[in-house]
């Protein structure tokens, strides 16, 4: 288990913090959408359901917008756009 | 490869077994003696609070952290929710001779020890309720939260040696003035309590003279304990994280679709906005608060039922006076409670590897050590567990995660601060803050701001620490 984030495209970040519980998932989704671009997209997986909940209304107070969410197994994909 | 529909009839299929163990324990007790039932409303209290504090991702620490953290209010509205409803509840058994609740000592011990403890929940993940709550989730770190609770209390309570010179002649005075036994006032703890903390006044706002005087009747318990002590700084509380937090973002939107101006009526949408954002969260605030009061009307009638008013009666009815602290009693809250049954379970195992802890006052003389499968709060905590499980089973949200690496730091580092946050205020998120707000006990919001600042610190230090690791992942872009 570890903090993965990577440049993936032109744009486009993964931020991987499955394994991490609370506060570290939406800790790192805000450093995260800070250091990208505005318009770039962070794709976020995490496999901790509470953190979902935060990172869902964080988004939606800063105005970020949360192009997909789906779940694969255990695993919550988050595709965020920066506002 | 397993399809969905396995995976979810198998998690069905463990939902309906963990139920039927319960329920299984629940008609052994029964017919082992009906005395048990005490024990049994217990544990079905428990599985309830876990159920819903998992579908409402109900935690303390959320409620400061991710305000600092993330600036998200979901889960500070969510408890000031919960706390509005059971409030109300509160005063209304209090005014029917109905309530189990009682005061603490008021000090800034409270407050010291709130800041411990916010500090703790930060760094563990989740205050009390919330990592038993995610040990049900599978969550392993929240397992060793749990561990350092129990360990870290247990020791706390009973370490003497060198401590005892830290001890305040005054506190040392006091506590002799008491004349209680001698081999129970063996740790820098019994001095604390019997020499510092049993000497704090007891505040419920209900029961100030001035108060019961100019309030008459089950007025009091609703306007003093209820209204002034809780309903008023929700509110409060309630504008004010609205006016830091989120009145900006809904103001921008609800100026954008209004095409200019806006006015109060807009402000009022966006407190209500605010309240009902996370529909699970602020349900599951309404339901908890109604089922915390409704425990404590089953518990008094209860006890009103077997004419005790403390579990160590029954007990020694049943002939486990061995379980019983020097008075008689065992830890018996008559309510949601969580970490000193923590701190039982940490004795109890500390005294089969030979360690003596029956020579101090929190074991000893107050709380007793009752072999768990005979500790009603601490099968409350079994049953928490259990009903997250089922909860989390139900929704296809379980899965057992072995803490590594720096998990295991801050799962054992966290719970042993939450312990040592939690014993020298009697108590911890809930005990020592909801249900004392709730209660008219104005000491509980002294340990609310201590949780408050505690976490704004553990937050500032995640901060750093995630800094640090971003930082280094970036190195390469």
């Amino acid at each position: 288990m570890a903090m993965k984030f990577e440049k993936t495209g032109e744009g486009t970040y993964m931020l991987d913090v499955c394994g991490y519980v609370c506060p570290h998932p939406q800790i790192y989704c805000k450093k995260s959408l800070e250091k990208i671009n505005e318009g770039d997209i962070l794709e976020l997986v995490i496999d901790n359901p509470s953190s979902a909940e935060t990172i869902i209304q964080m988004c939606d107070q800063v105005g970020h917008e949360i192009l997909e969410k789906k779940n694969e197994g255990n695993k919550i994909i988050f595709r965020i756009q920066k506002a | 490869m397993e399809t969905v529909d396995t995976t979810e009839k198998r998690n069905q299929i463990w939902a309906f077994l963990v139920t039927g163990f319960l329920i299984l324990v629940s008609m052994l007790y029964y017919k082992a003696n009906v005395y048990y039932m005490y024990v049994v409303v217990y544990i079905w209290f428990g599985f309830a609070y876990g159920m819903m504090l998992q579908y409402g991702r109900f935690c303390f620490a959320s409620a400061s952290r991710d305000l600092f953290a993330a600036g998200v209010p979901r889960m500070a509205v969510g408890i000031l929710v919960a706390l509005f409803f059971f409030s109300l509840i509160q005063a209304t058994l209090a005014s029917t001779n109905m309530s189990t609740f009682h005061p603490a000592p008021f000090g800034i011990h409270t407050l010291i020890s709130g800041v411990i403890f916010g500090v703790g929940m930060v760094l563990a993940g989740g205050c009390a309720s919330g990592s038993l709550y995610k040990i049900g989730e599978g969550n392993g770190t929240s397992i060793l939260s749990i561990l350092g609770i129990s360990f870290g209390q247990a020791i706390f309570v009973d370490v003497g040696g060198p401590l005892l010179k830290l001890v305040p002649q005054s506190w040392i005075d006091s506590s002799n003035a008491k004349e209680l036994p001698a081999e129970k006032i063996t740790s820098w703890f019994d001095y604390y309590l019997t020499g510092y903390v049993w000497d704090q006044p007891k505040i419920q706002l209900s029961h100030v003279k001035s108060v019961s005087e100019a309030l008459p009747g089950a007025l009091k318990y609703f306007v003093a304990d209820s209204l002034i002590n809780a309903l008023i700084p929700a509110a409060i509380l309630i504008c004010v994280i609205y006016y830091f937090y989120s009145r900006k973002g809904f103001m921008k939107k609800r100026a954008k679709l209004k095409g200019g101006t806006t006015g109060f009526g807009d402000e009022l949408s966006g407190i209500w906005g605010m309240i009902t954002a996370s529909k699970r969260t602020t349900l599951m605030g309404v339901i908890i608060g109604i089922t915390a009061g409704l425990h404590i009307f089953v518990m008094k009638g209860m006890q009103i039922k077997f004419g005790i008013s403390n579990f160590g009666e029954l007990l020694e009815r049943m002939g486990h006076t061995a379980d019983l602290g020097i008075n008689g009693t065992v830890f018996d809250p008559g309510y949601w409670y969580i970490t000193s049954q923590e701190g039982q379970f940490g004795a109890w195992v500390l005294q089969l590897f030979g360690w003596d802890m029956r020579d101090n006052v929190f074991f000893g003389i107050n709380n007793g050590l009752p072999e768990p499968w005979r500790n009603p709060a601490l099968w409350m905590s079994f049953g928490i567990i259990f009903g997250a499980m089922v909860m989390s089973l139900l929704n296809k949200e379980f899965k057992f995660k072995i803490p590594k690496g720096e998990l295991i730091v801050w799962g054992l580092l966290g719970g042993t601060l939450m312990g040592l946050g939690s014993r020298p205020a009697l108590g911890c998120n809930i005990g020592a803050f909801f249900i004392r707000v709730a209660g008219g006990d104005p000491s509980g919001w002294l340990y609310g701001i201590g949780m408050v600042t505690g976490a704004f610190f553990g937050v500032k230090f995640f901060n750093w620490w995630s800094e640090r690791k971003m930082a280094k992942e970036m190195e390469s872009f």
